[in-house]
């Protein structure tokens, strides 16, 4: 079904985005409040709840046993997964949101594997036979915009606070999963000649292309990847890889507040 | 796990309660901004989350209803639900709770208002302990209440069971585990009627009709929490309930 809001909408969208205005109140460089809650679920072995503006994710993580990959014999196992449930927004269903919740959870799981967050490492047990596998798995609840960045943010929440259940296989002690440097991703939409950070659903419906970039504590790029049937032009991603830098600075120190 | 004594010498269970009581019980409605209407429950540790939709168009025609609208649950346990990761995915027990509860549902509401619809219920189970079916089935039935469904009353909905011999209301996991029988109700108060029930264990008659009587009076005293929860969103001053959106929509408007 066809939501024509969004299209009536556009031409106010850029009317507004030539004064330096959103629908919301926002700059265009002006990311939403993000609410956190940590450890919401007493089932996981790591978990948060995370607004992002209206958005609405629950991330649960758990810990199991499993066999490494084979090209990575060394390596402990992380397999990220996001559901865009019917809850979530009218417009969802399983066929028609699964190429969206595959590319989400690609590159949420690209920034946190390229950033070496996680000690894969050190998540494995015995070479080739036996490692530690972390499931992030991510429930959207709410839907306004922005998925990436709110997976993301919810991601590593969830990760930092991941206990592995070591006792529970005869492993020895539970330990705290170890957690290095935290990739931010931050997300971007071409509206017309504008460029928007966050976008909410409707800035979502109406854009033409869409960034993403993740960044690491130093500054330096993590991942990227860019959507949607529009085009960039060379400008307006170097134009936004320098808020990407910014903006991935103040939200990481918000993530680290709540530690 | 045969010998694990579920009730001690004075009568308490192994949360400390005594045989008649339930866990306790936290309800809020209009929990969603996108869903036409929500529900939050936690009842014990288990943790549920619901959503409505609808009556909107029923797009499987052949599924249409020409006198009535259907009401269709997906009831679905997160990954990171329970204790081992549950595989993503519809598996054949939430396959049937889904139709029971369907069919609860569907009879609490007046549904030849809105012939040829669906609604459309997402019953998202996020944390597991035993009793989500009946927590599930409480919570949808606010969520369709503040969804404005016109209806002739809430479910409220809540198991007894047998443990240790003894006929007890609202089982936790452990004795869910090693209990000797398990009875789901879902009722509804006002118009006395039992719109859900299934059994699995061993009772006697008079053990059923003591266990029957039991998750009965509770689903009194929970349909009272449901009136609360609904009472507590709509007579919420509005500037205070969603003074943000109002702002937002300010904006929009100039």
């Amino acid at each position: 079904m066809k939501d024509i809001v969004p299209d009536l909408r556009v031409e106010q969208i850029k009317r507004l985005a030539s004064s330096g205005k959103r629908l919301d109140g926002r700059g265009l460089e002006q990311f939403r409040d993000i609410e956190i809650q940590k450890n919401v679920l007493g089932s996981a072995e790591g978990s948060a709840r995370i607004k992002l503006g209206k958005t609405d994710i629950i991330v649960g993580i758990k810990v199991g046993m499993g066999q490494p990959y084979s090209n990575k014999p060394d390596h402990g196992m992380l397999a990220t997964s996001v559901e865009l449930k019917p809850i979530a927004h009218h417009s969802f269903d399983q066929n028609t949101t699964k190429p969206m919740s595959i590319e989400i959870s690609r590159v949420v799981d690209r920034g946190i594997r390229e950033s070496g967050m996680i000690d894969l490492k050190s998540l494995c047990l015995e070479s080739g036979k036996k490692c530690w596998m972390v499931n992030l798995d991510i429930m959207v609840l709410d839907f306004d915009g922005n998925l990436i960045d709110a997976s993301t943010i919810g991601s590593l929440i969830a990760l930092s606070g991941t206990n592995v259940p070591a006792s529970n296989f005869g492993m020895g002690k539970d330990f705290s999963l170890p957690i290095g440097d935290m990739p931010v991703s931050t997300t971007f939409v071409k509206i017309g000649e504008h460029i928007l950070i966050d976008p909410t659903g409707v800035e979502e419906a109406v854009a033409d292309a869409r960034l993403t970039i993740t960044t690491d504590a130093s500054g330096n790029l993590r991942a990227m990847q860019k959507g949607l049937s529009g085009a960039l032009y060379y400008e307006d991603v170097t134009k936004a890889i320098e808020h990407s830098i910014k903006t991935g600075k103040d939200i990481r120190e918000i993530i680290q507040r709540r530690d | 796990m045969d010998n694990v004594q579920l009730i001690d010498d004075n009568g308490k269970r192994n949360d400390g309660r005594g045989p008649e009581d339930l866990r306790p019980i936290k309800i809020e409605a209009g929990v969603l901004n996108n869903a036409d209407g929500s529900a939050y429950i936690e009842w014990g540790k288990n943790k549920i989350i619901v959503g409505v939709y609808g009556p909107r168009e029923m797009h499987q025609k052949h599924l249409q209803k020409p006198d009535r609208a259907i009401v269709q649950v997906n009831y679905s346990m997160a990954s990171f639900s329970v204790d081992e990761r549950k595989r993503p995915g519809q598996g054949r027990r939430e396959l049937e709770i889904s139709k029971i509860l369907s069919e609860a549902l569907e009879r609490s509401i007046i549904s030849n208002k809105y012939p040829r619809t669906s609604i459309d219920v997402f019953i998202e189970v996020l944390e597991a302990n035993a009793g989500t079916r009946c927590a599930g089935l409480t919570a949808a039935s606010v969520a369709m209440a503040d969804a404005g469904i016109p209806m002739t009353g809430l479910i409220a909905s809540c198991a007894s069971g047998k443990v240790d011999g003894q006929v007890v209301l609202d089982l936790d996991k452990l004795e869910d585990n090693t209990g000797d029988a398990d009875l789901p109700v879902g009722y509804i108060p006002l118009t006395d009627e039992v719109v859900l029930l299934q059994m699995d264990g061993h009772l006697t008659p008079q053990e059923f009709d003591k266990a029957f009587g039991l998750a009965k009076n509770a689903c009194v005293e929970i349909h009272q929490l449901q009136r609360d929860a609904l009472t507590k969103k709509y007579s919420q001053d509005p500037d205070e309930d969603n003074g943000e959106d109002q702002a937002g929509e300010e904006v929009v408007s100039e």
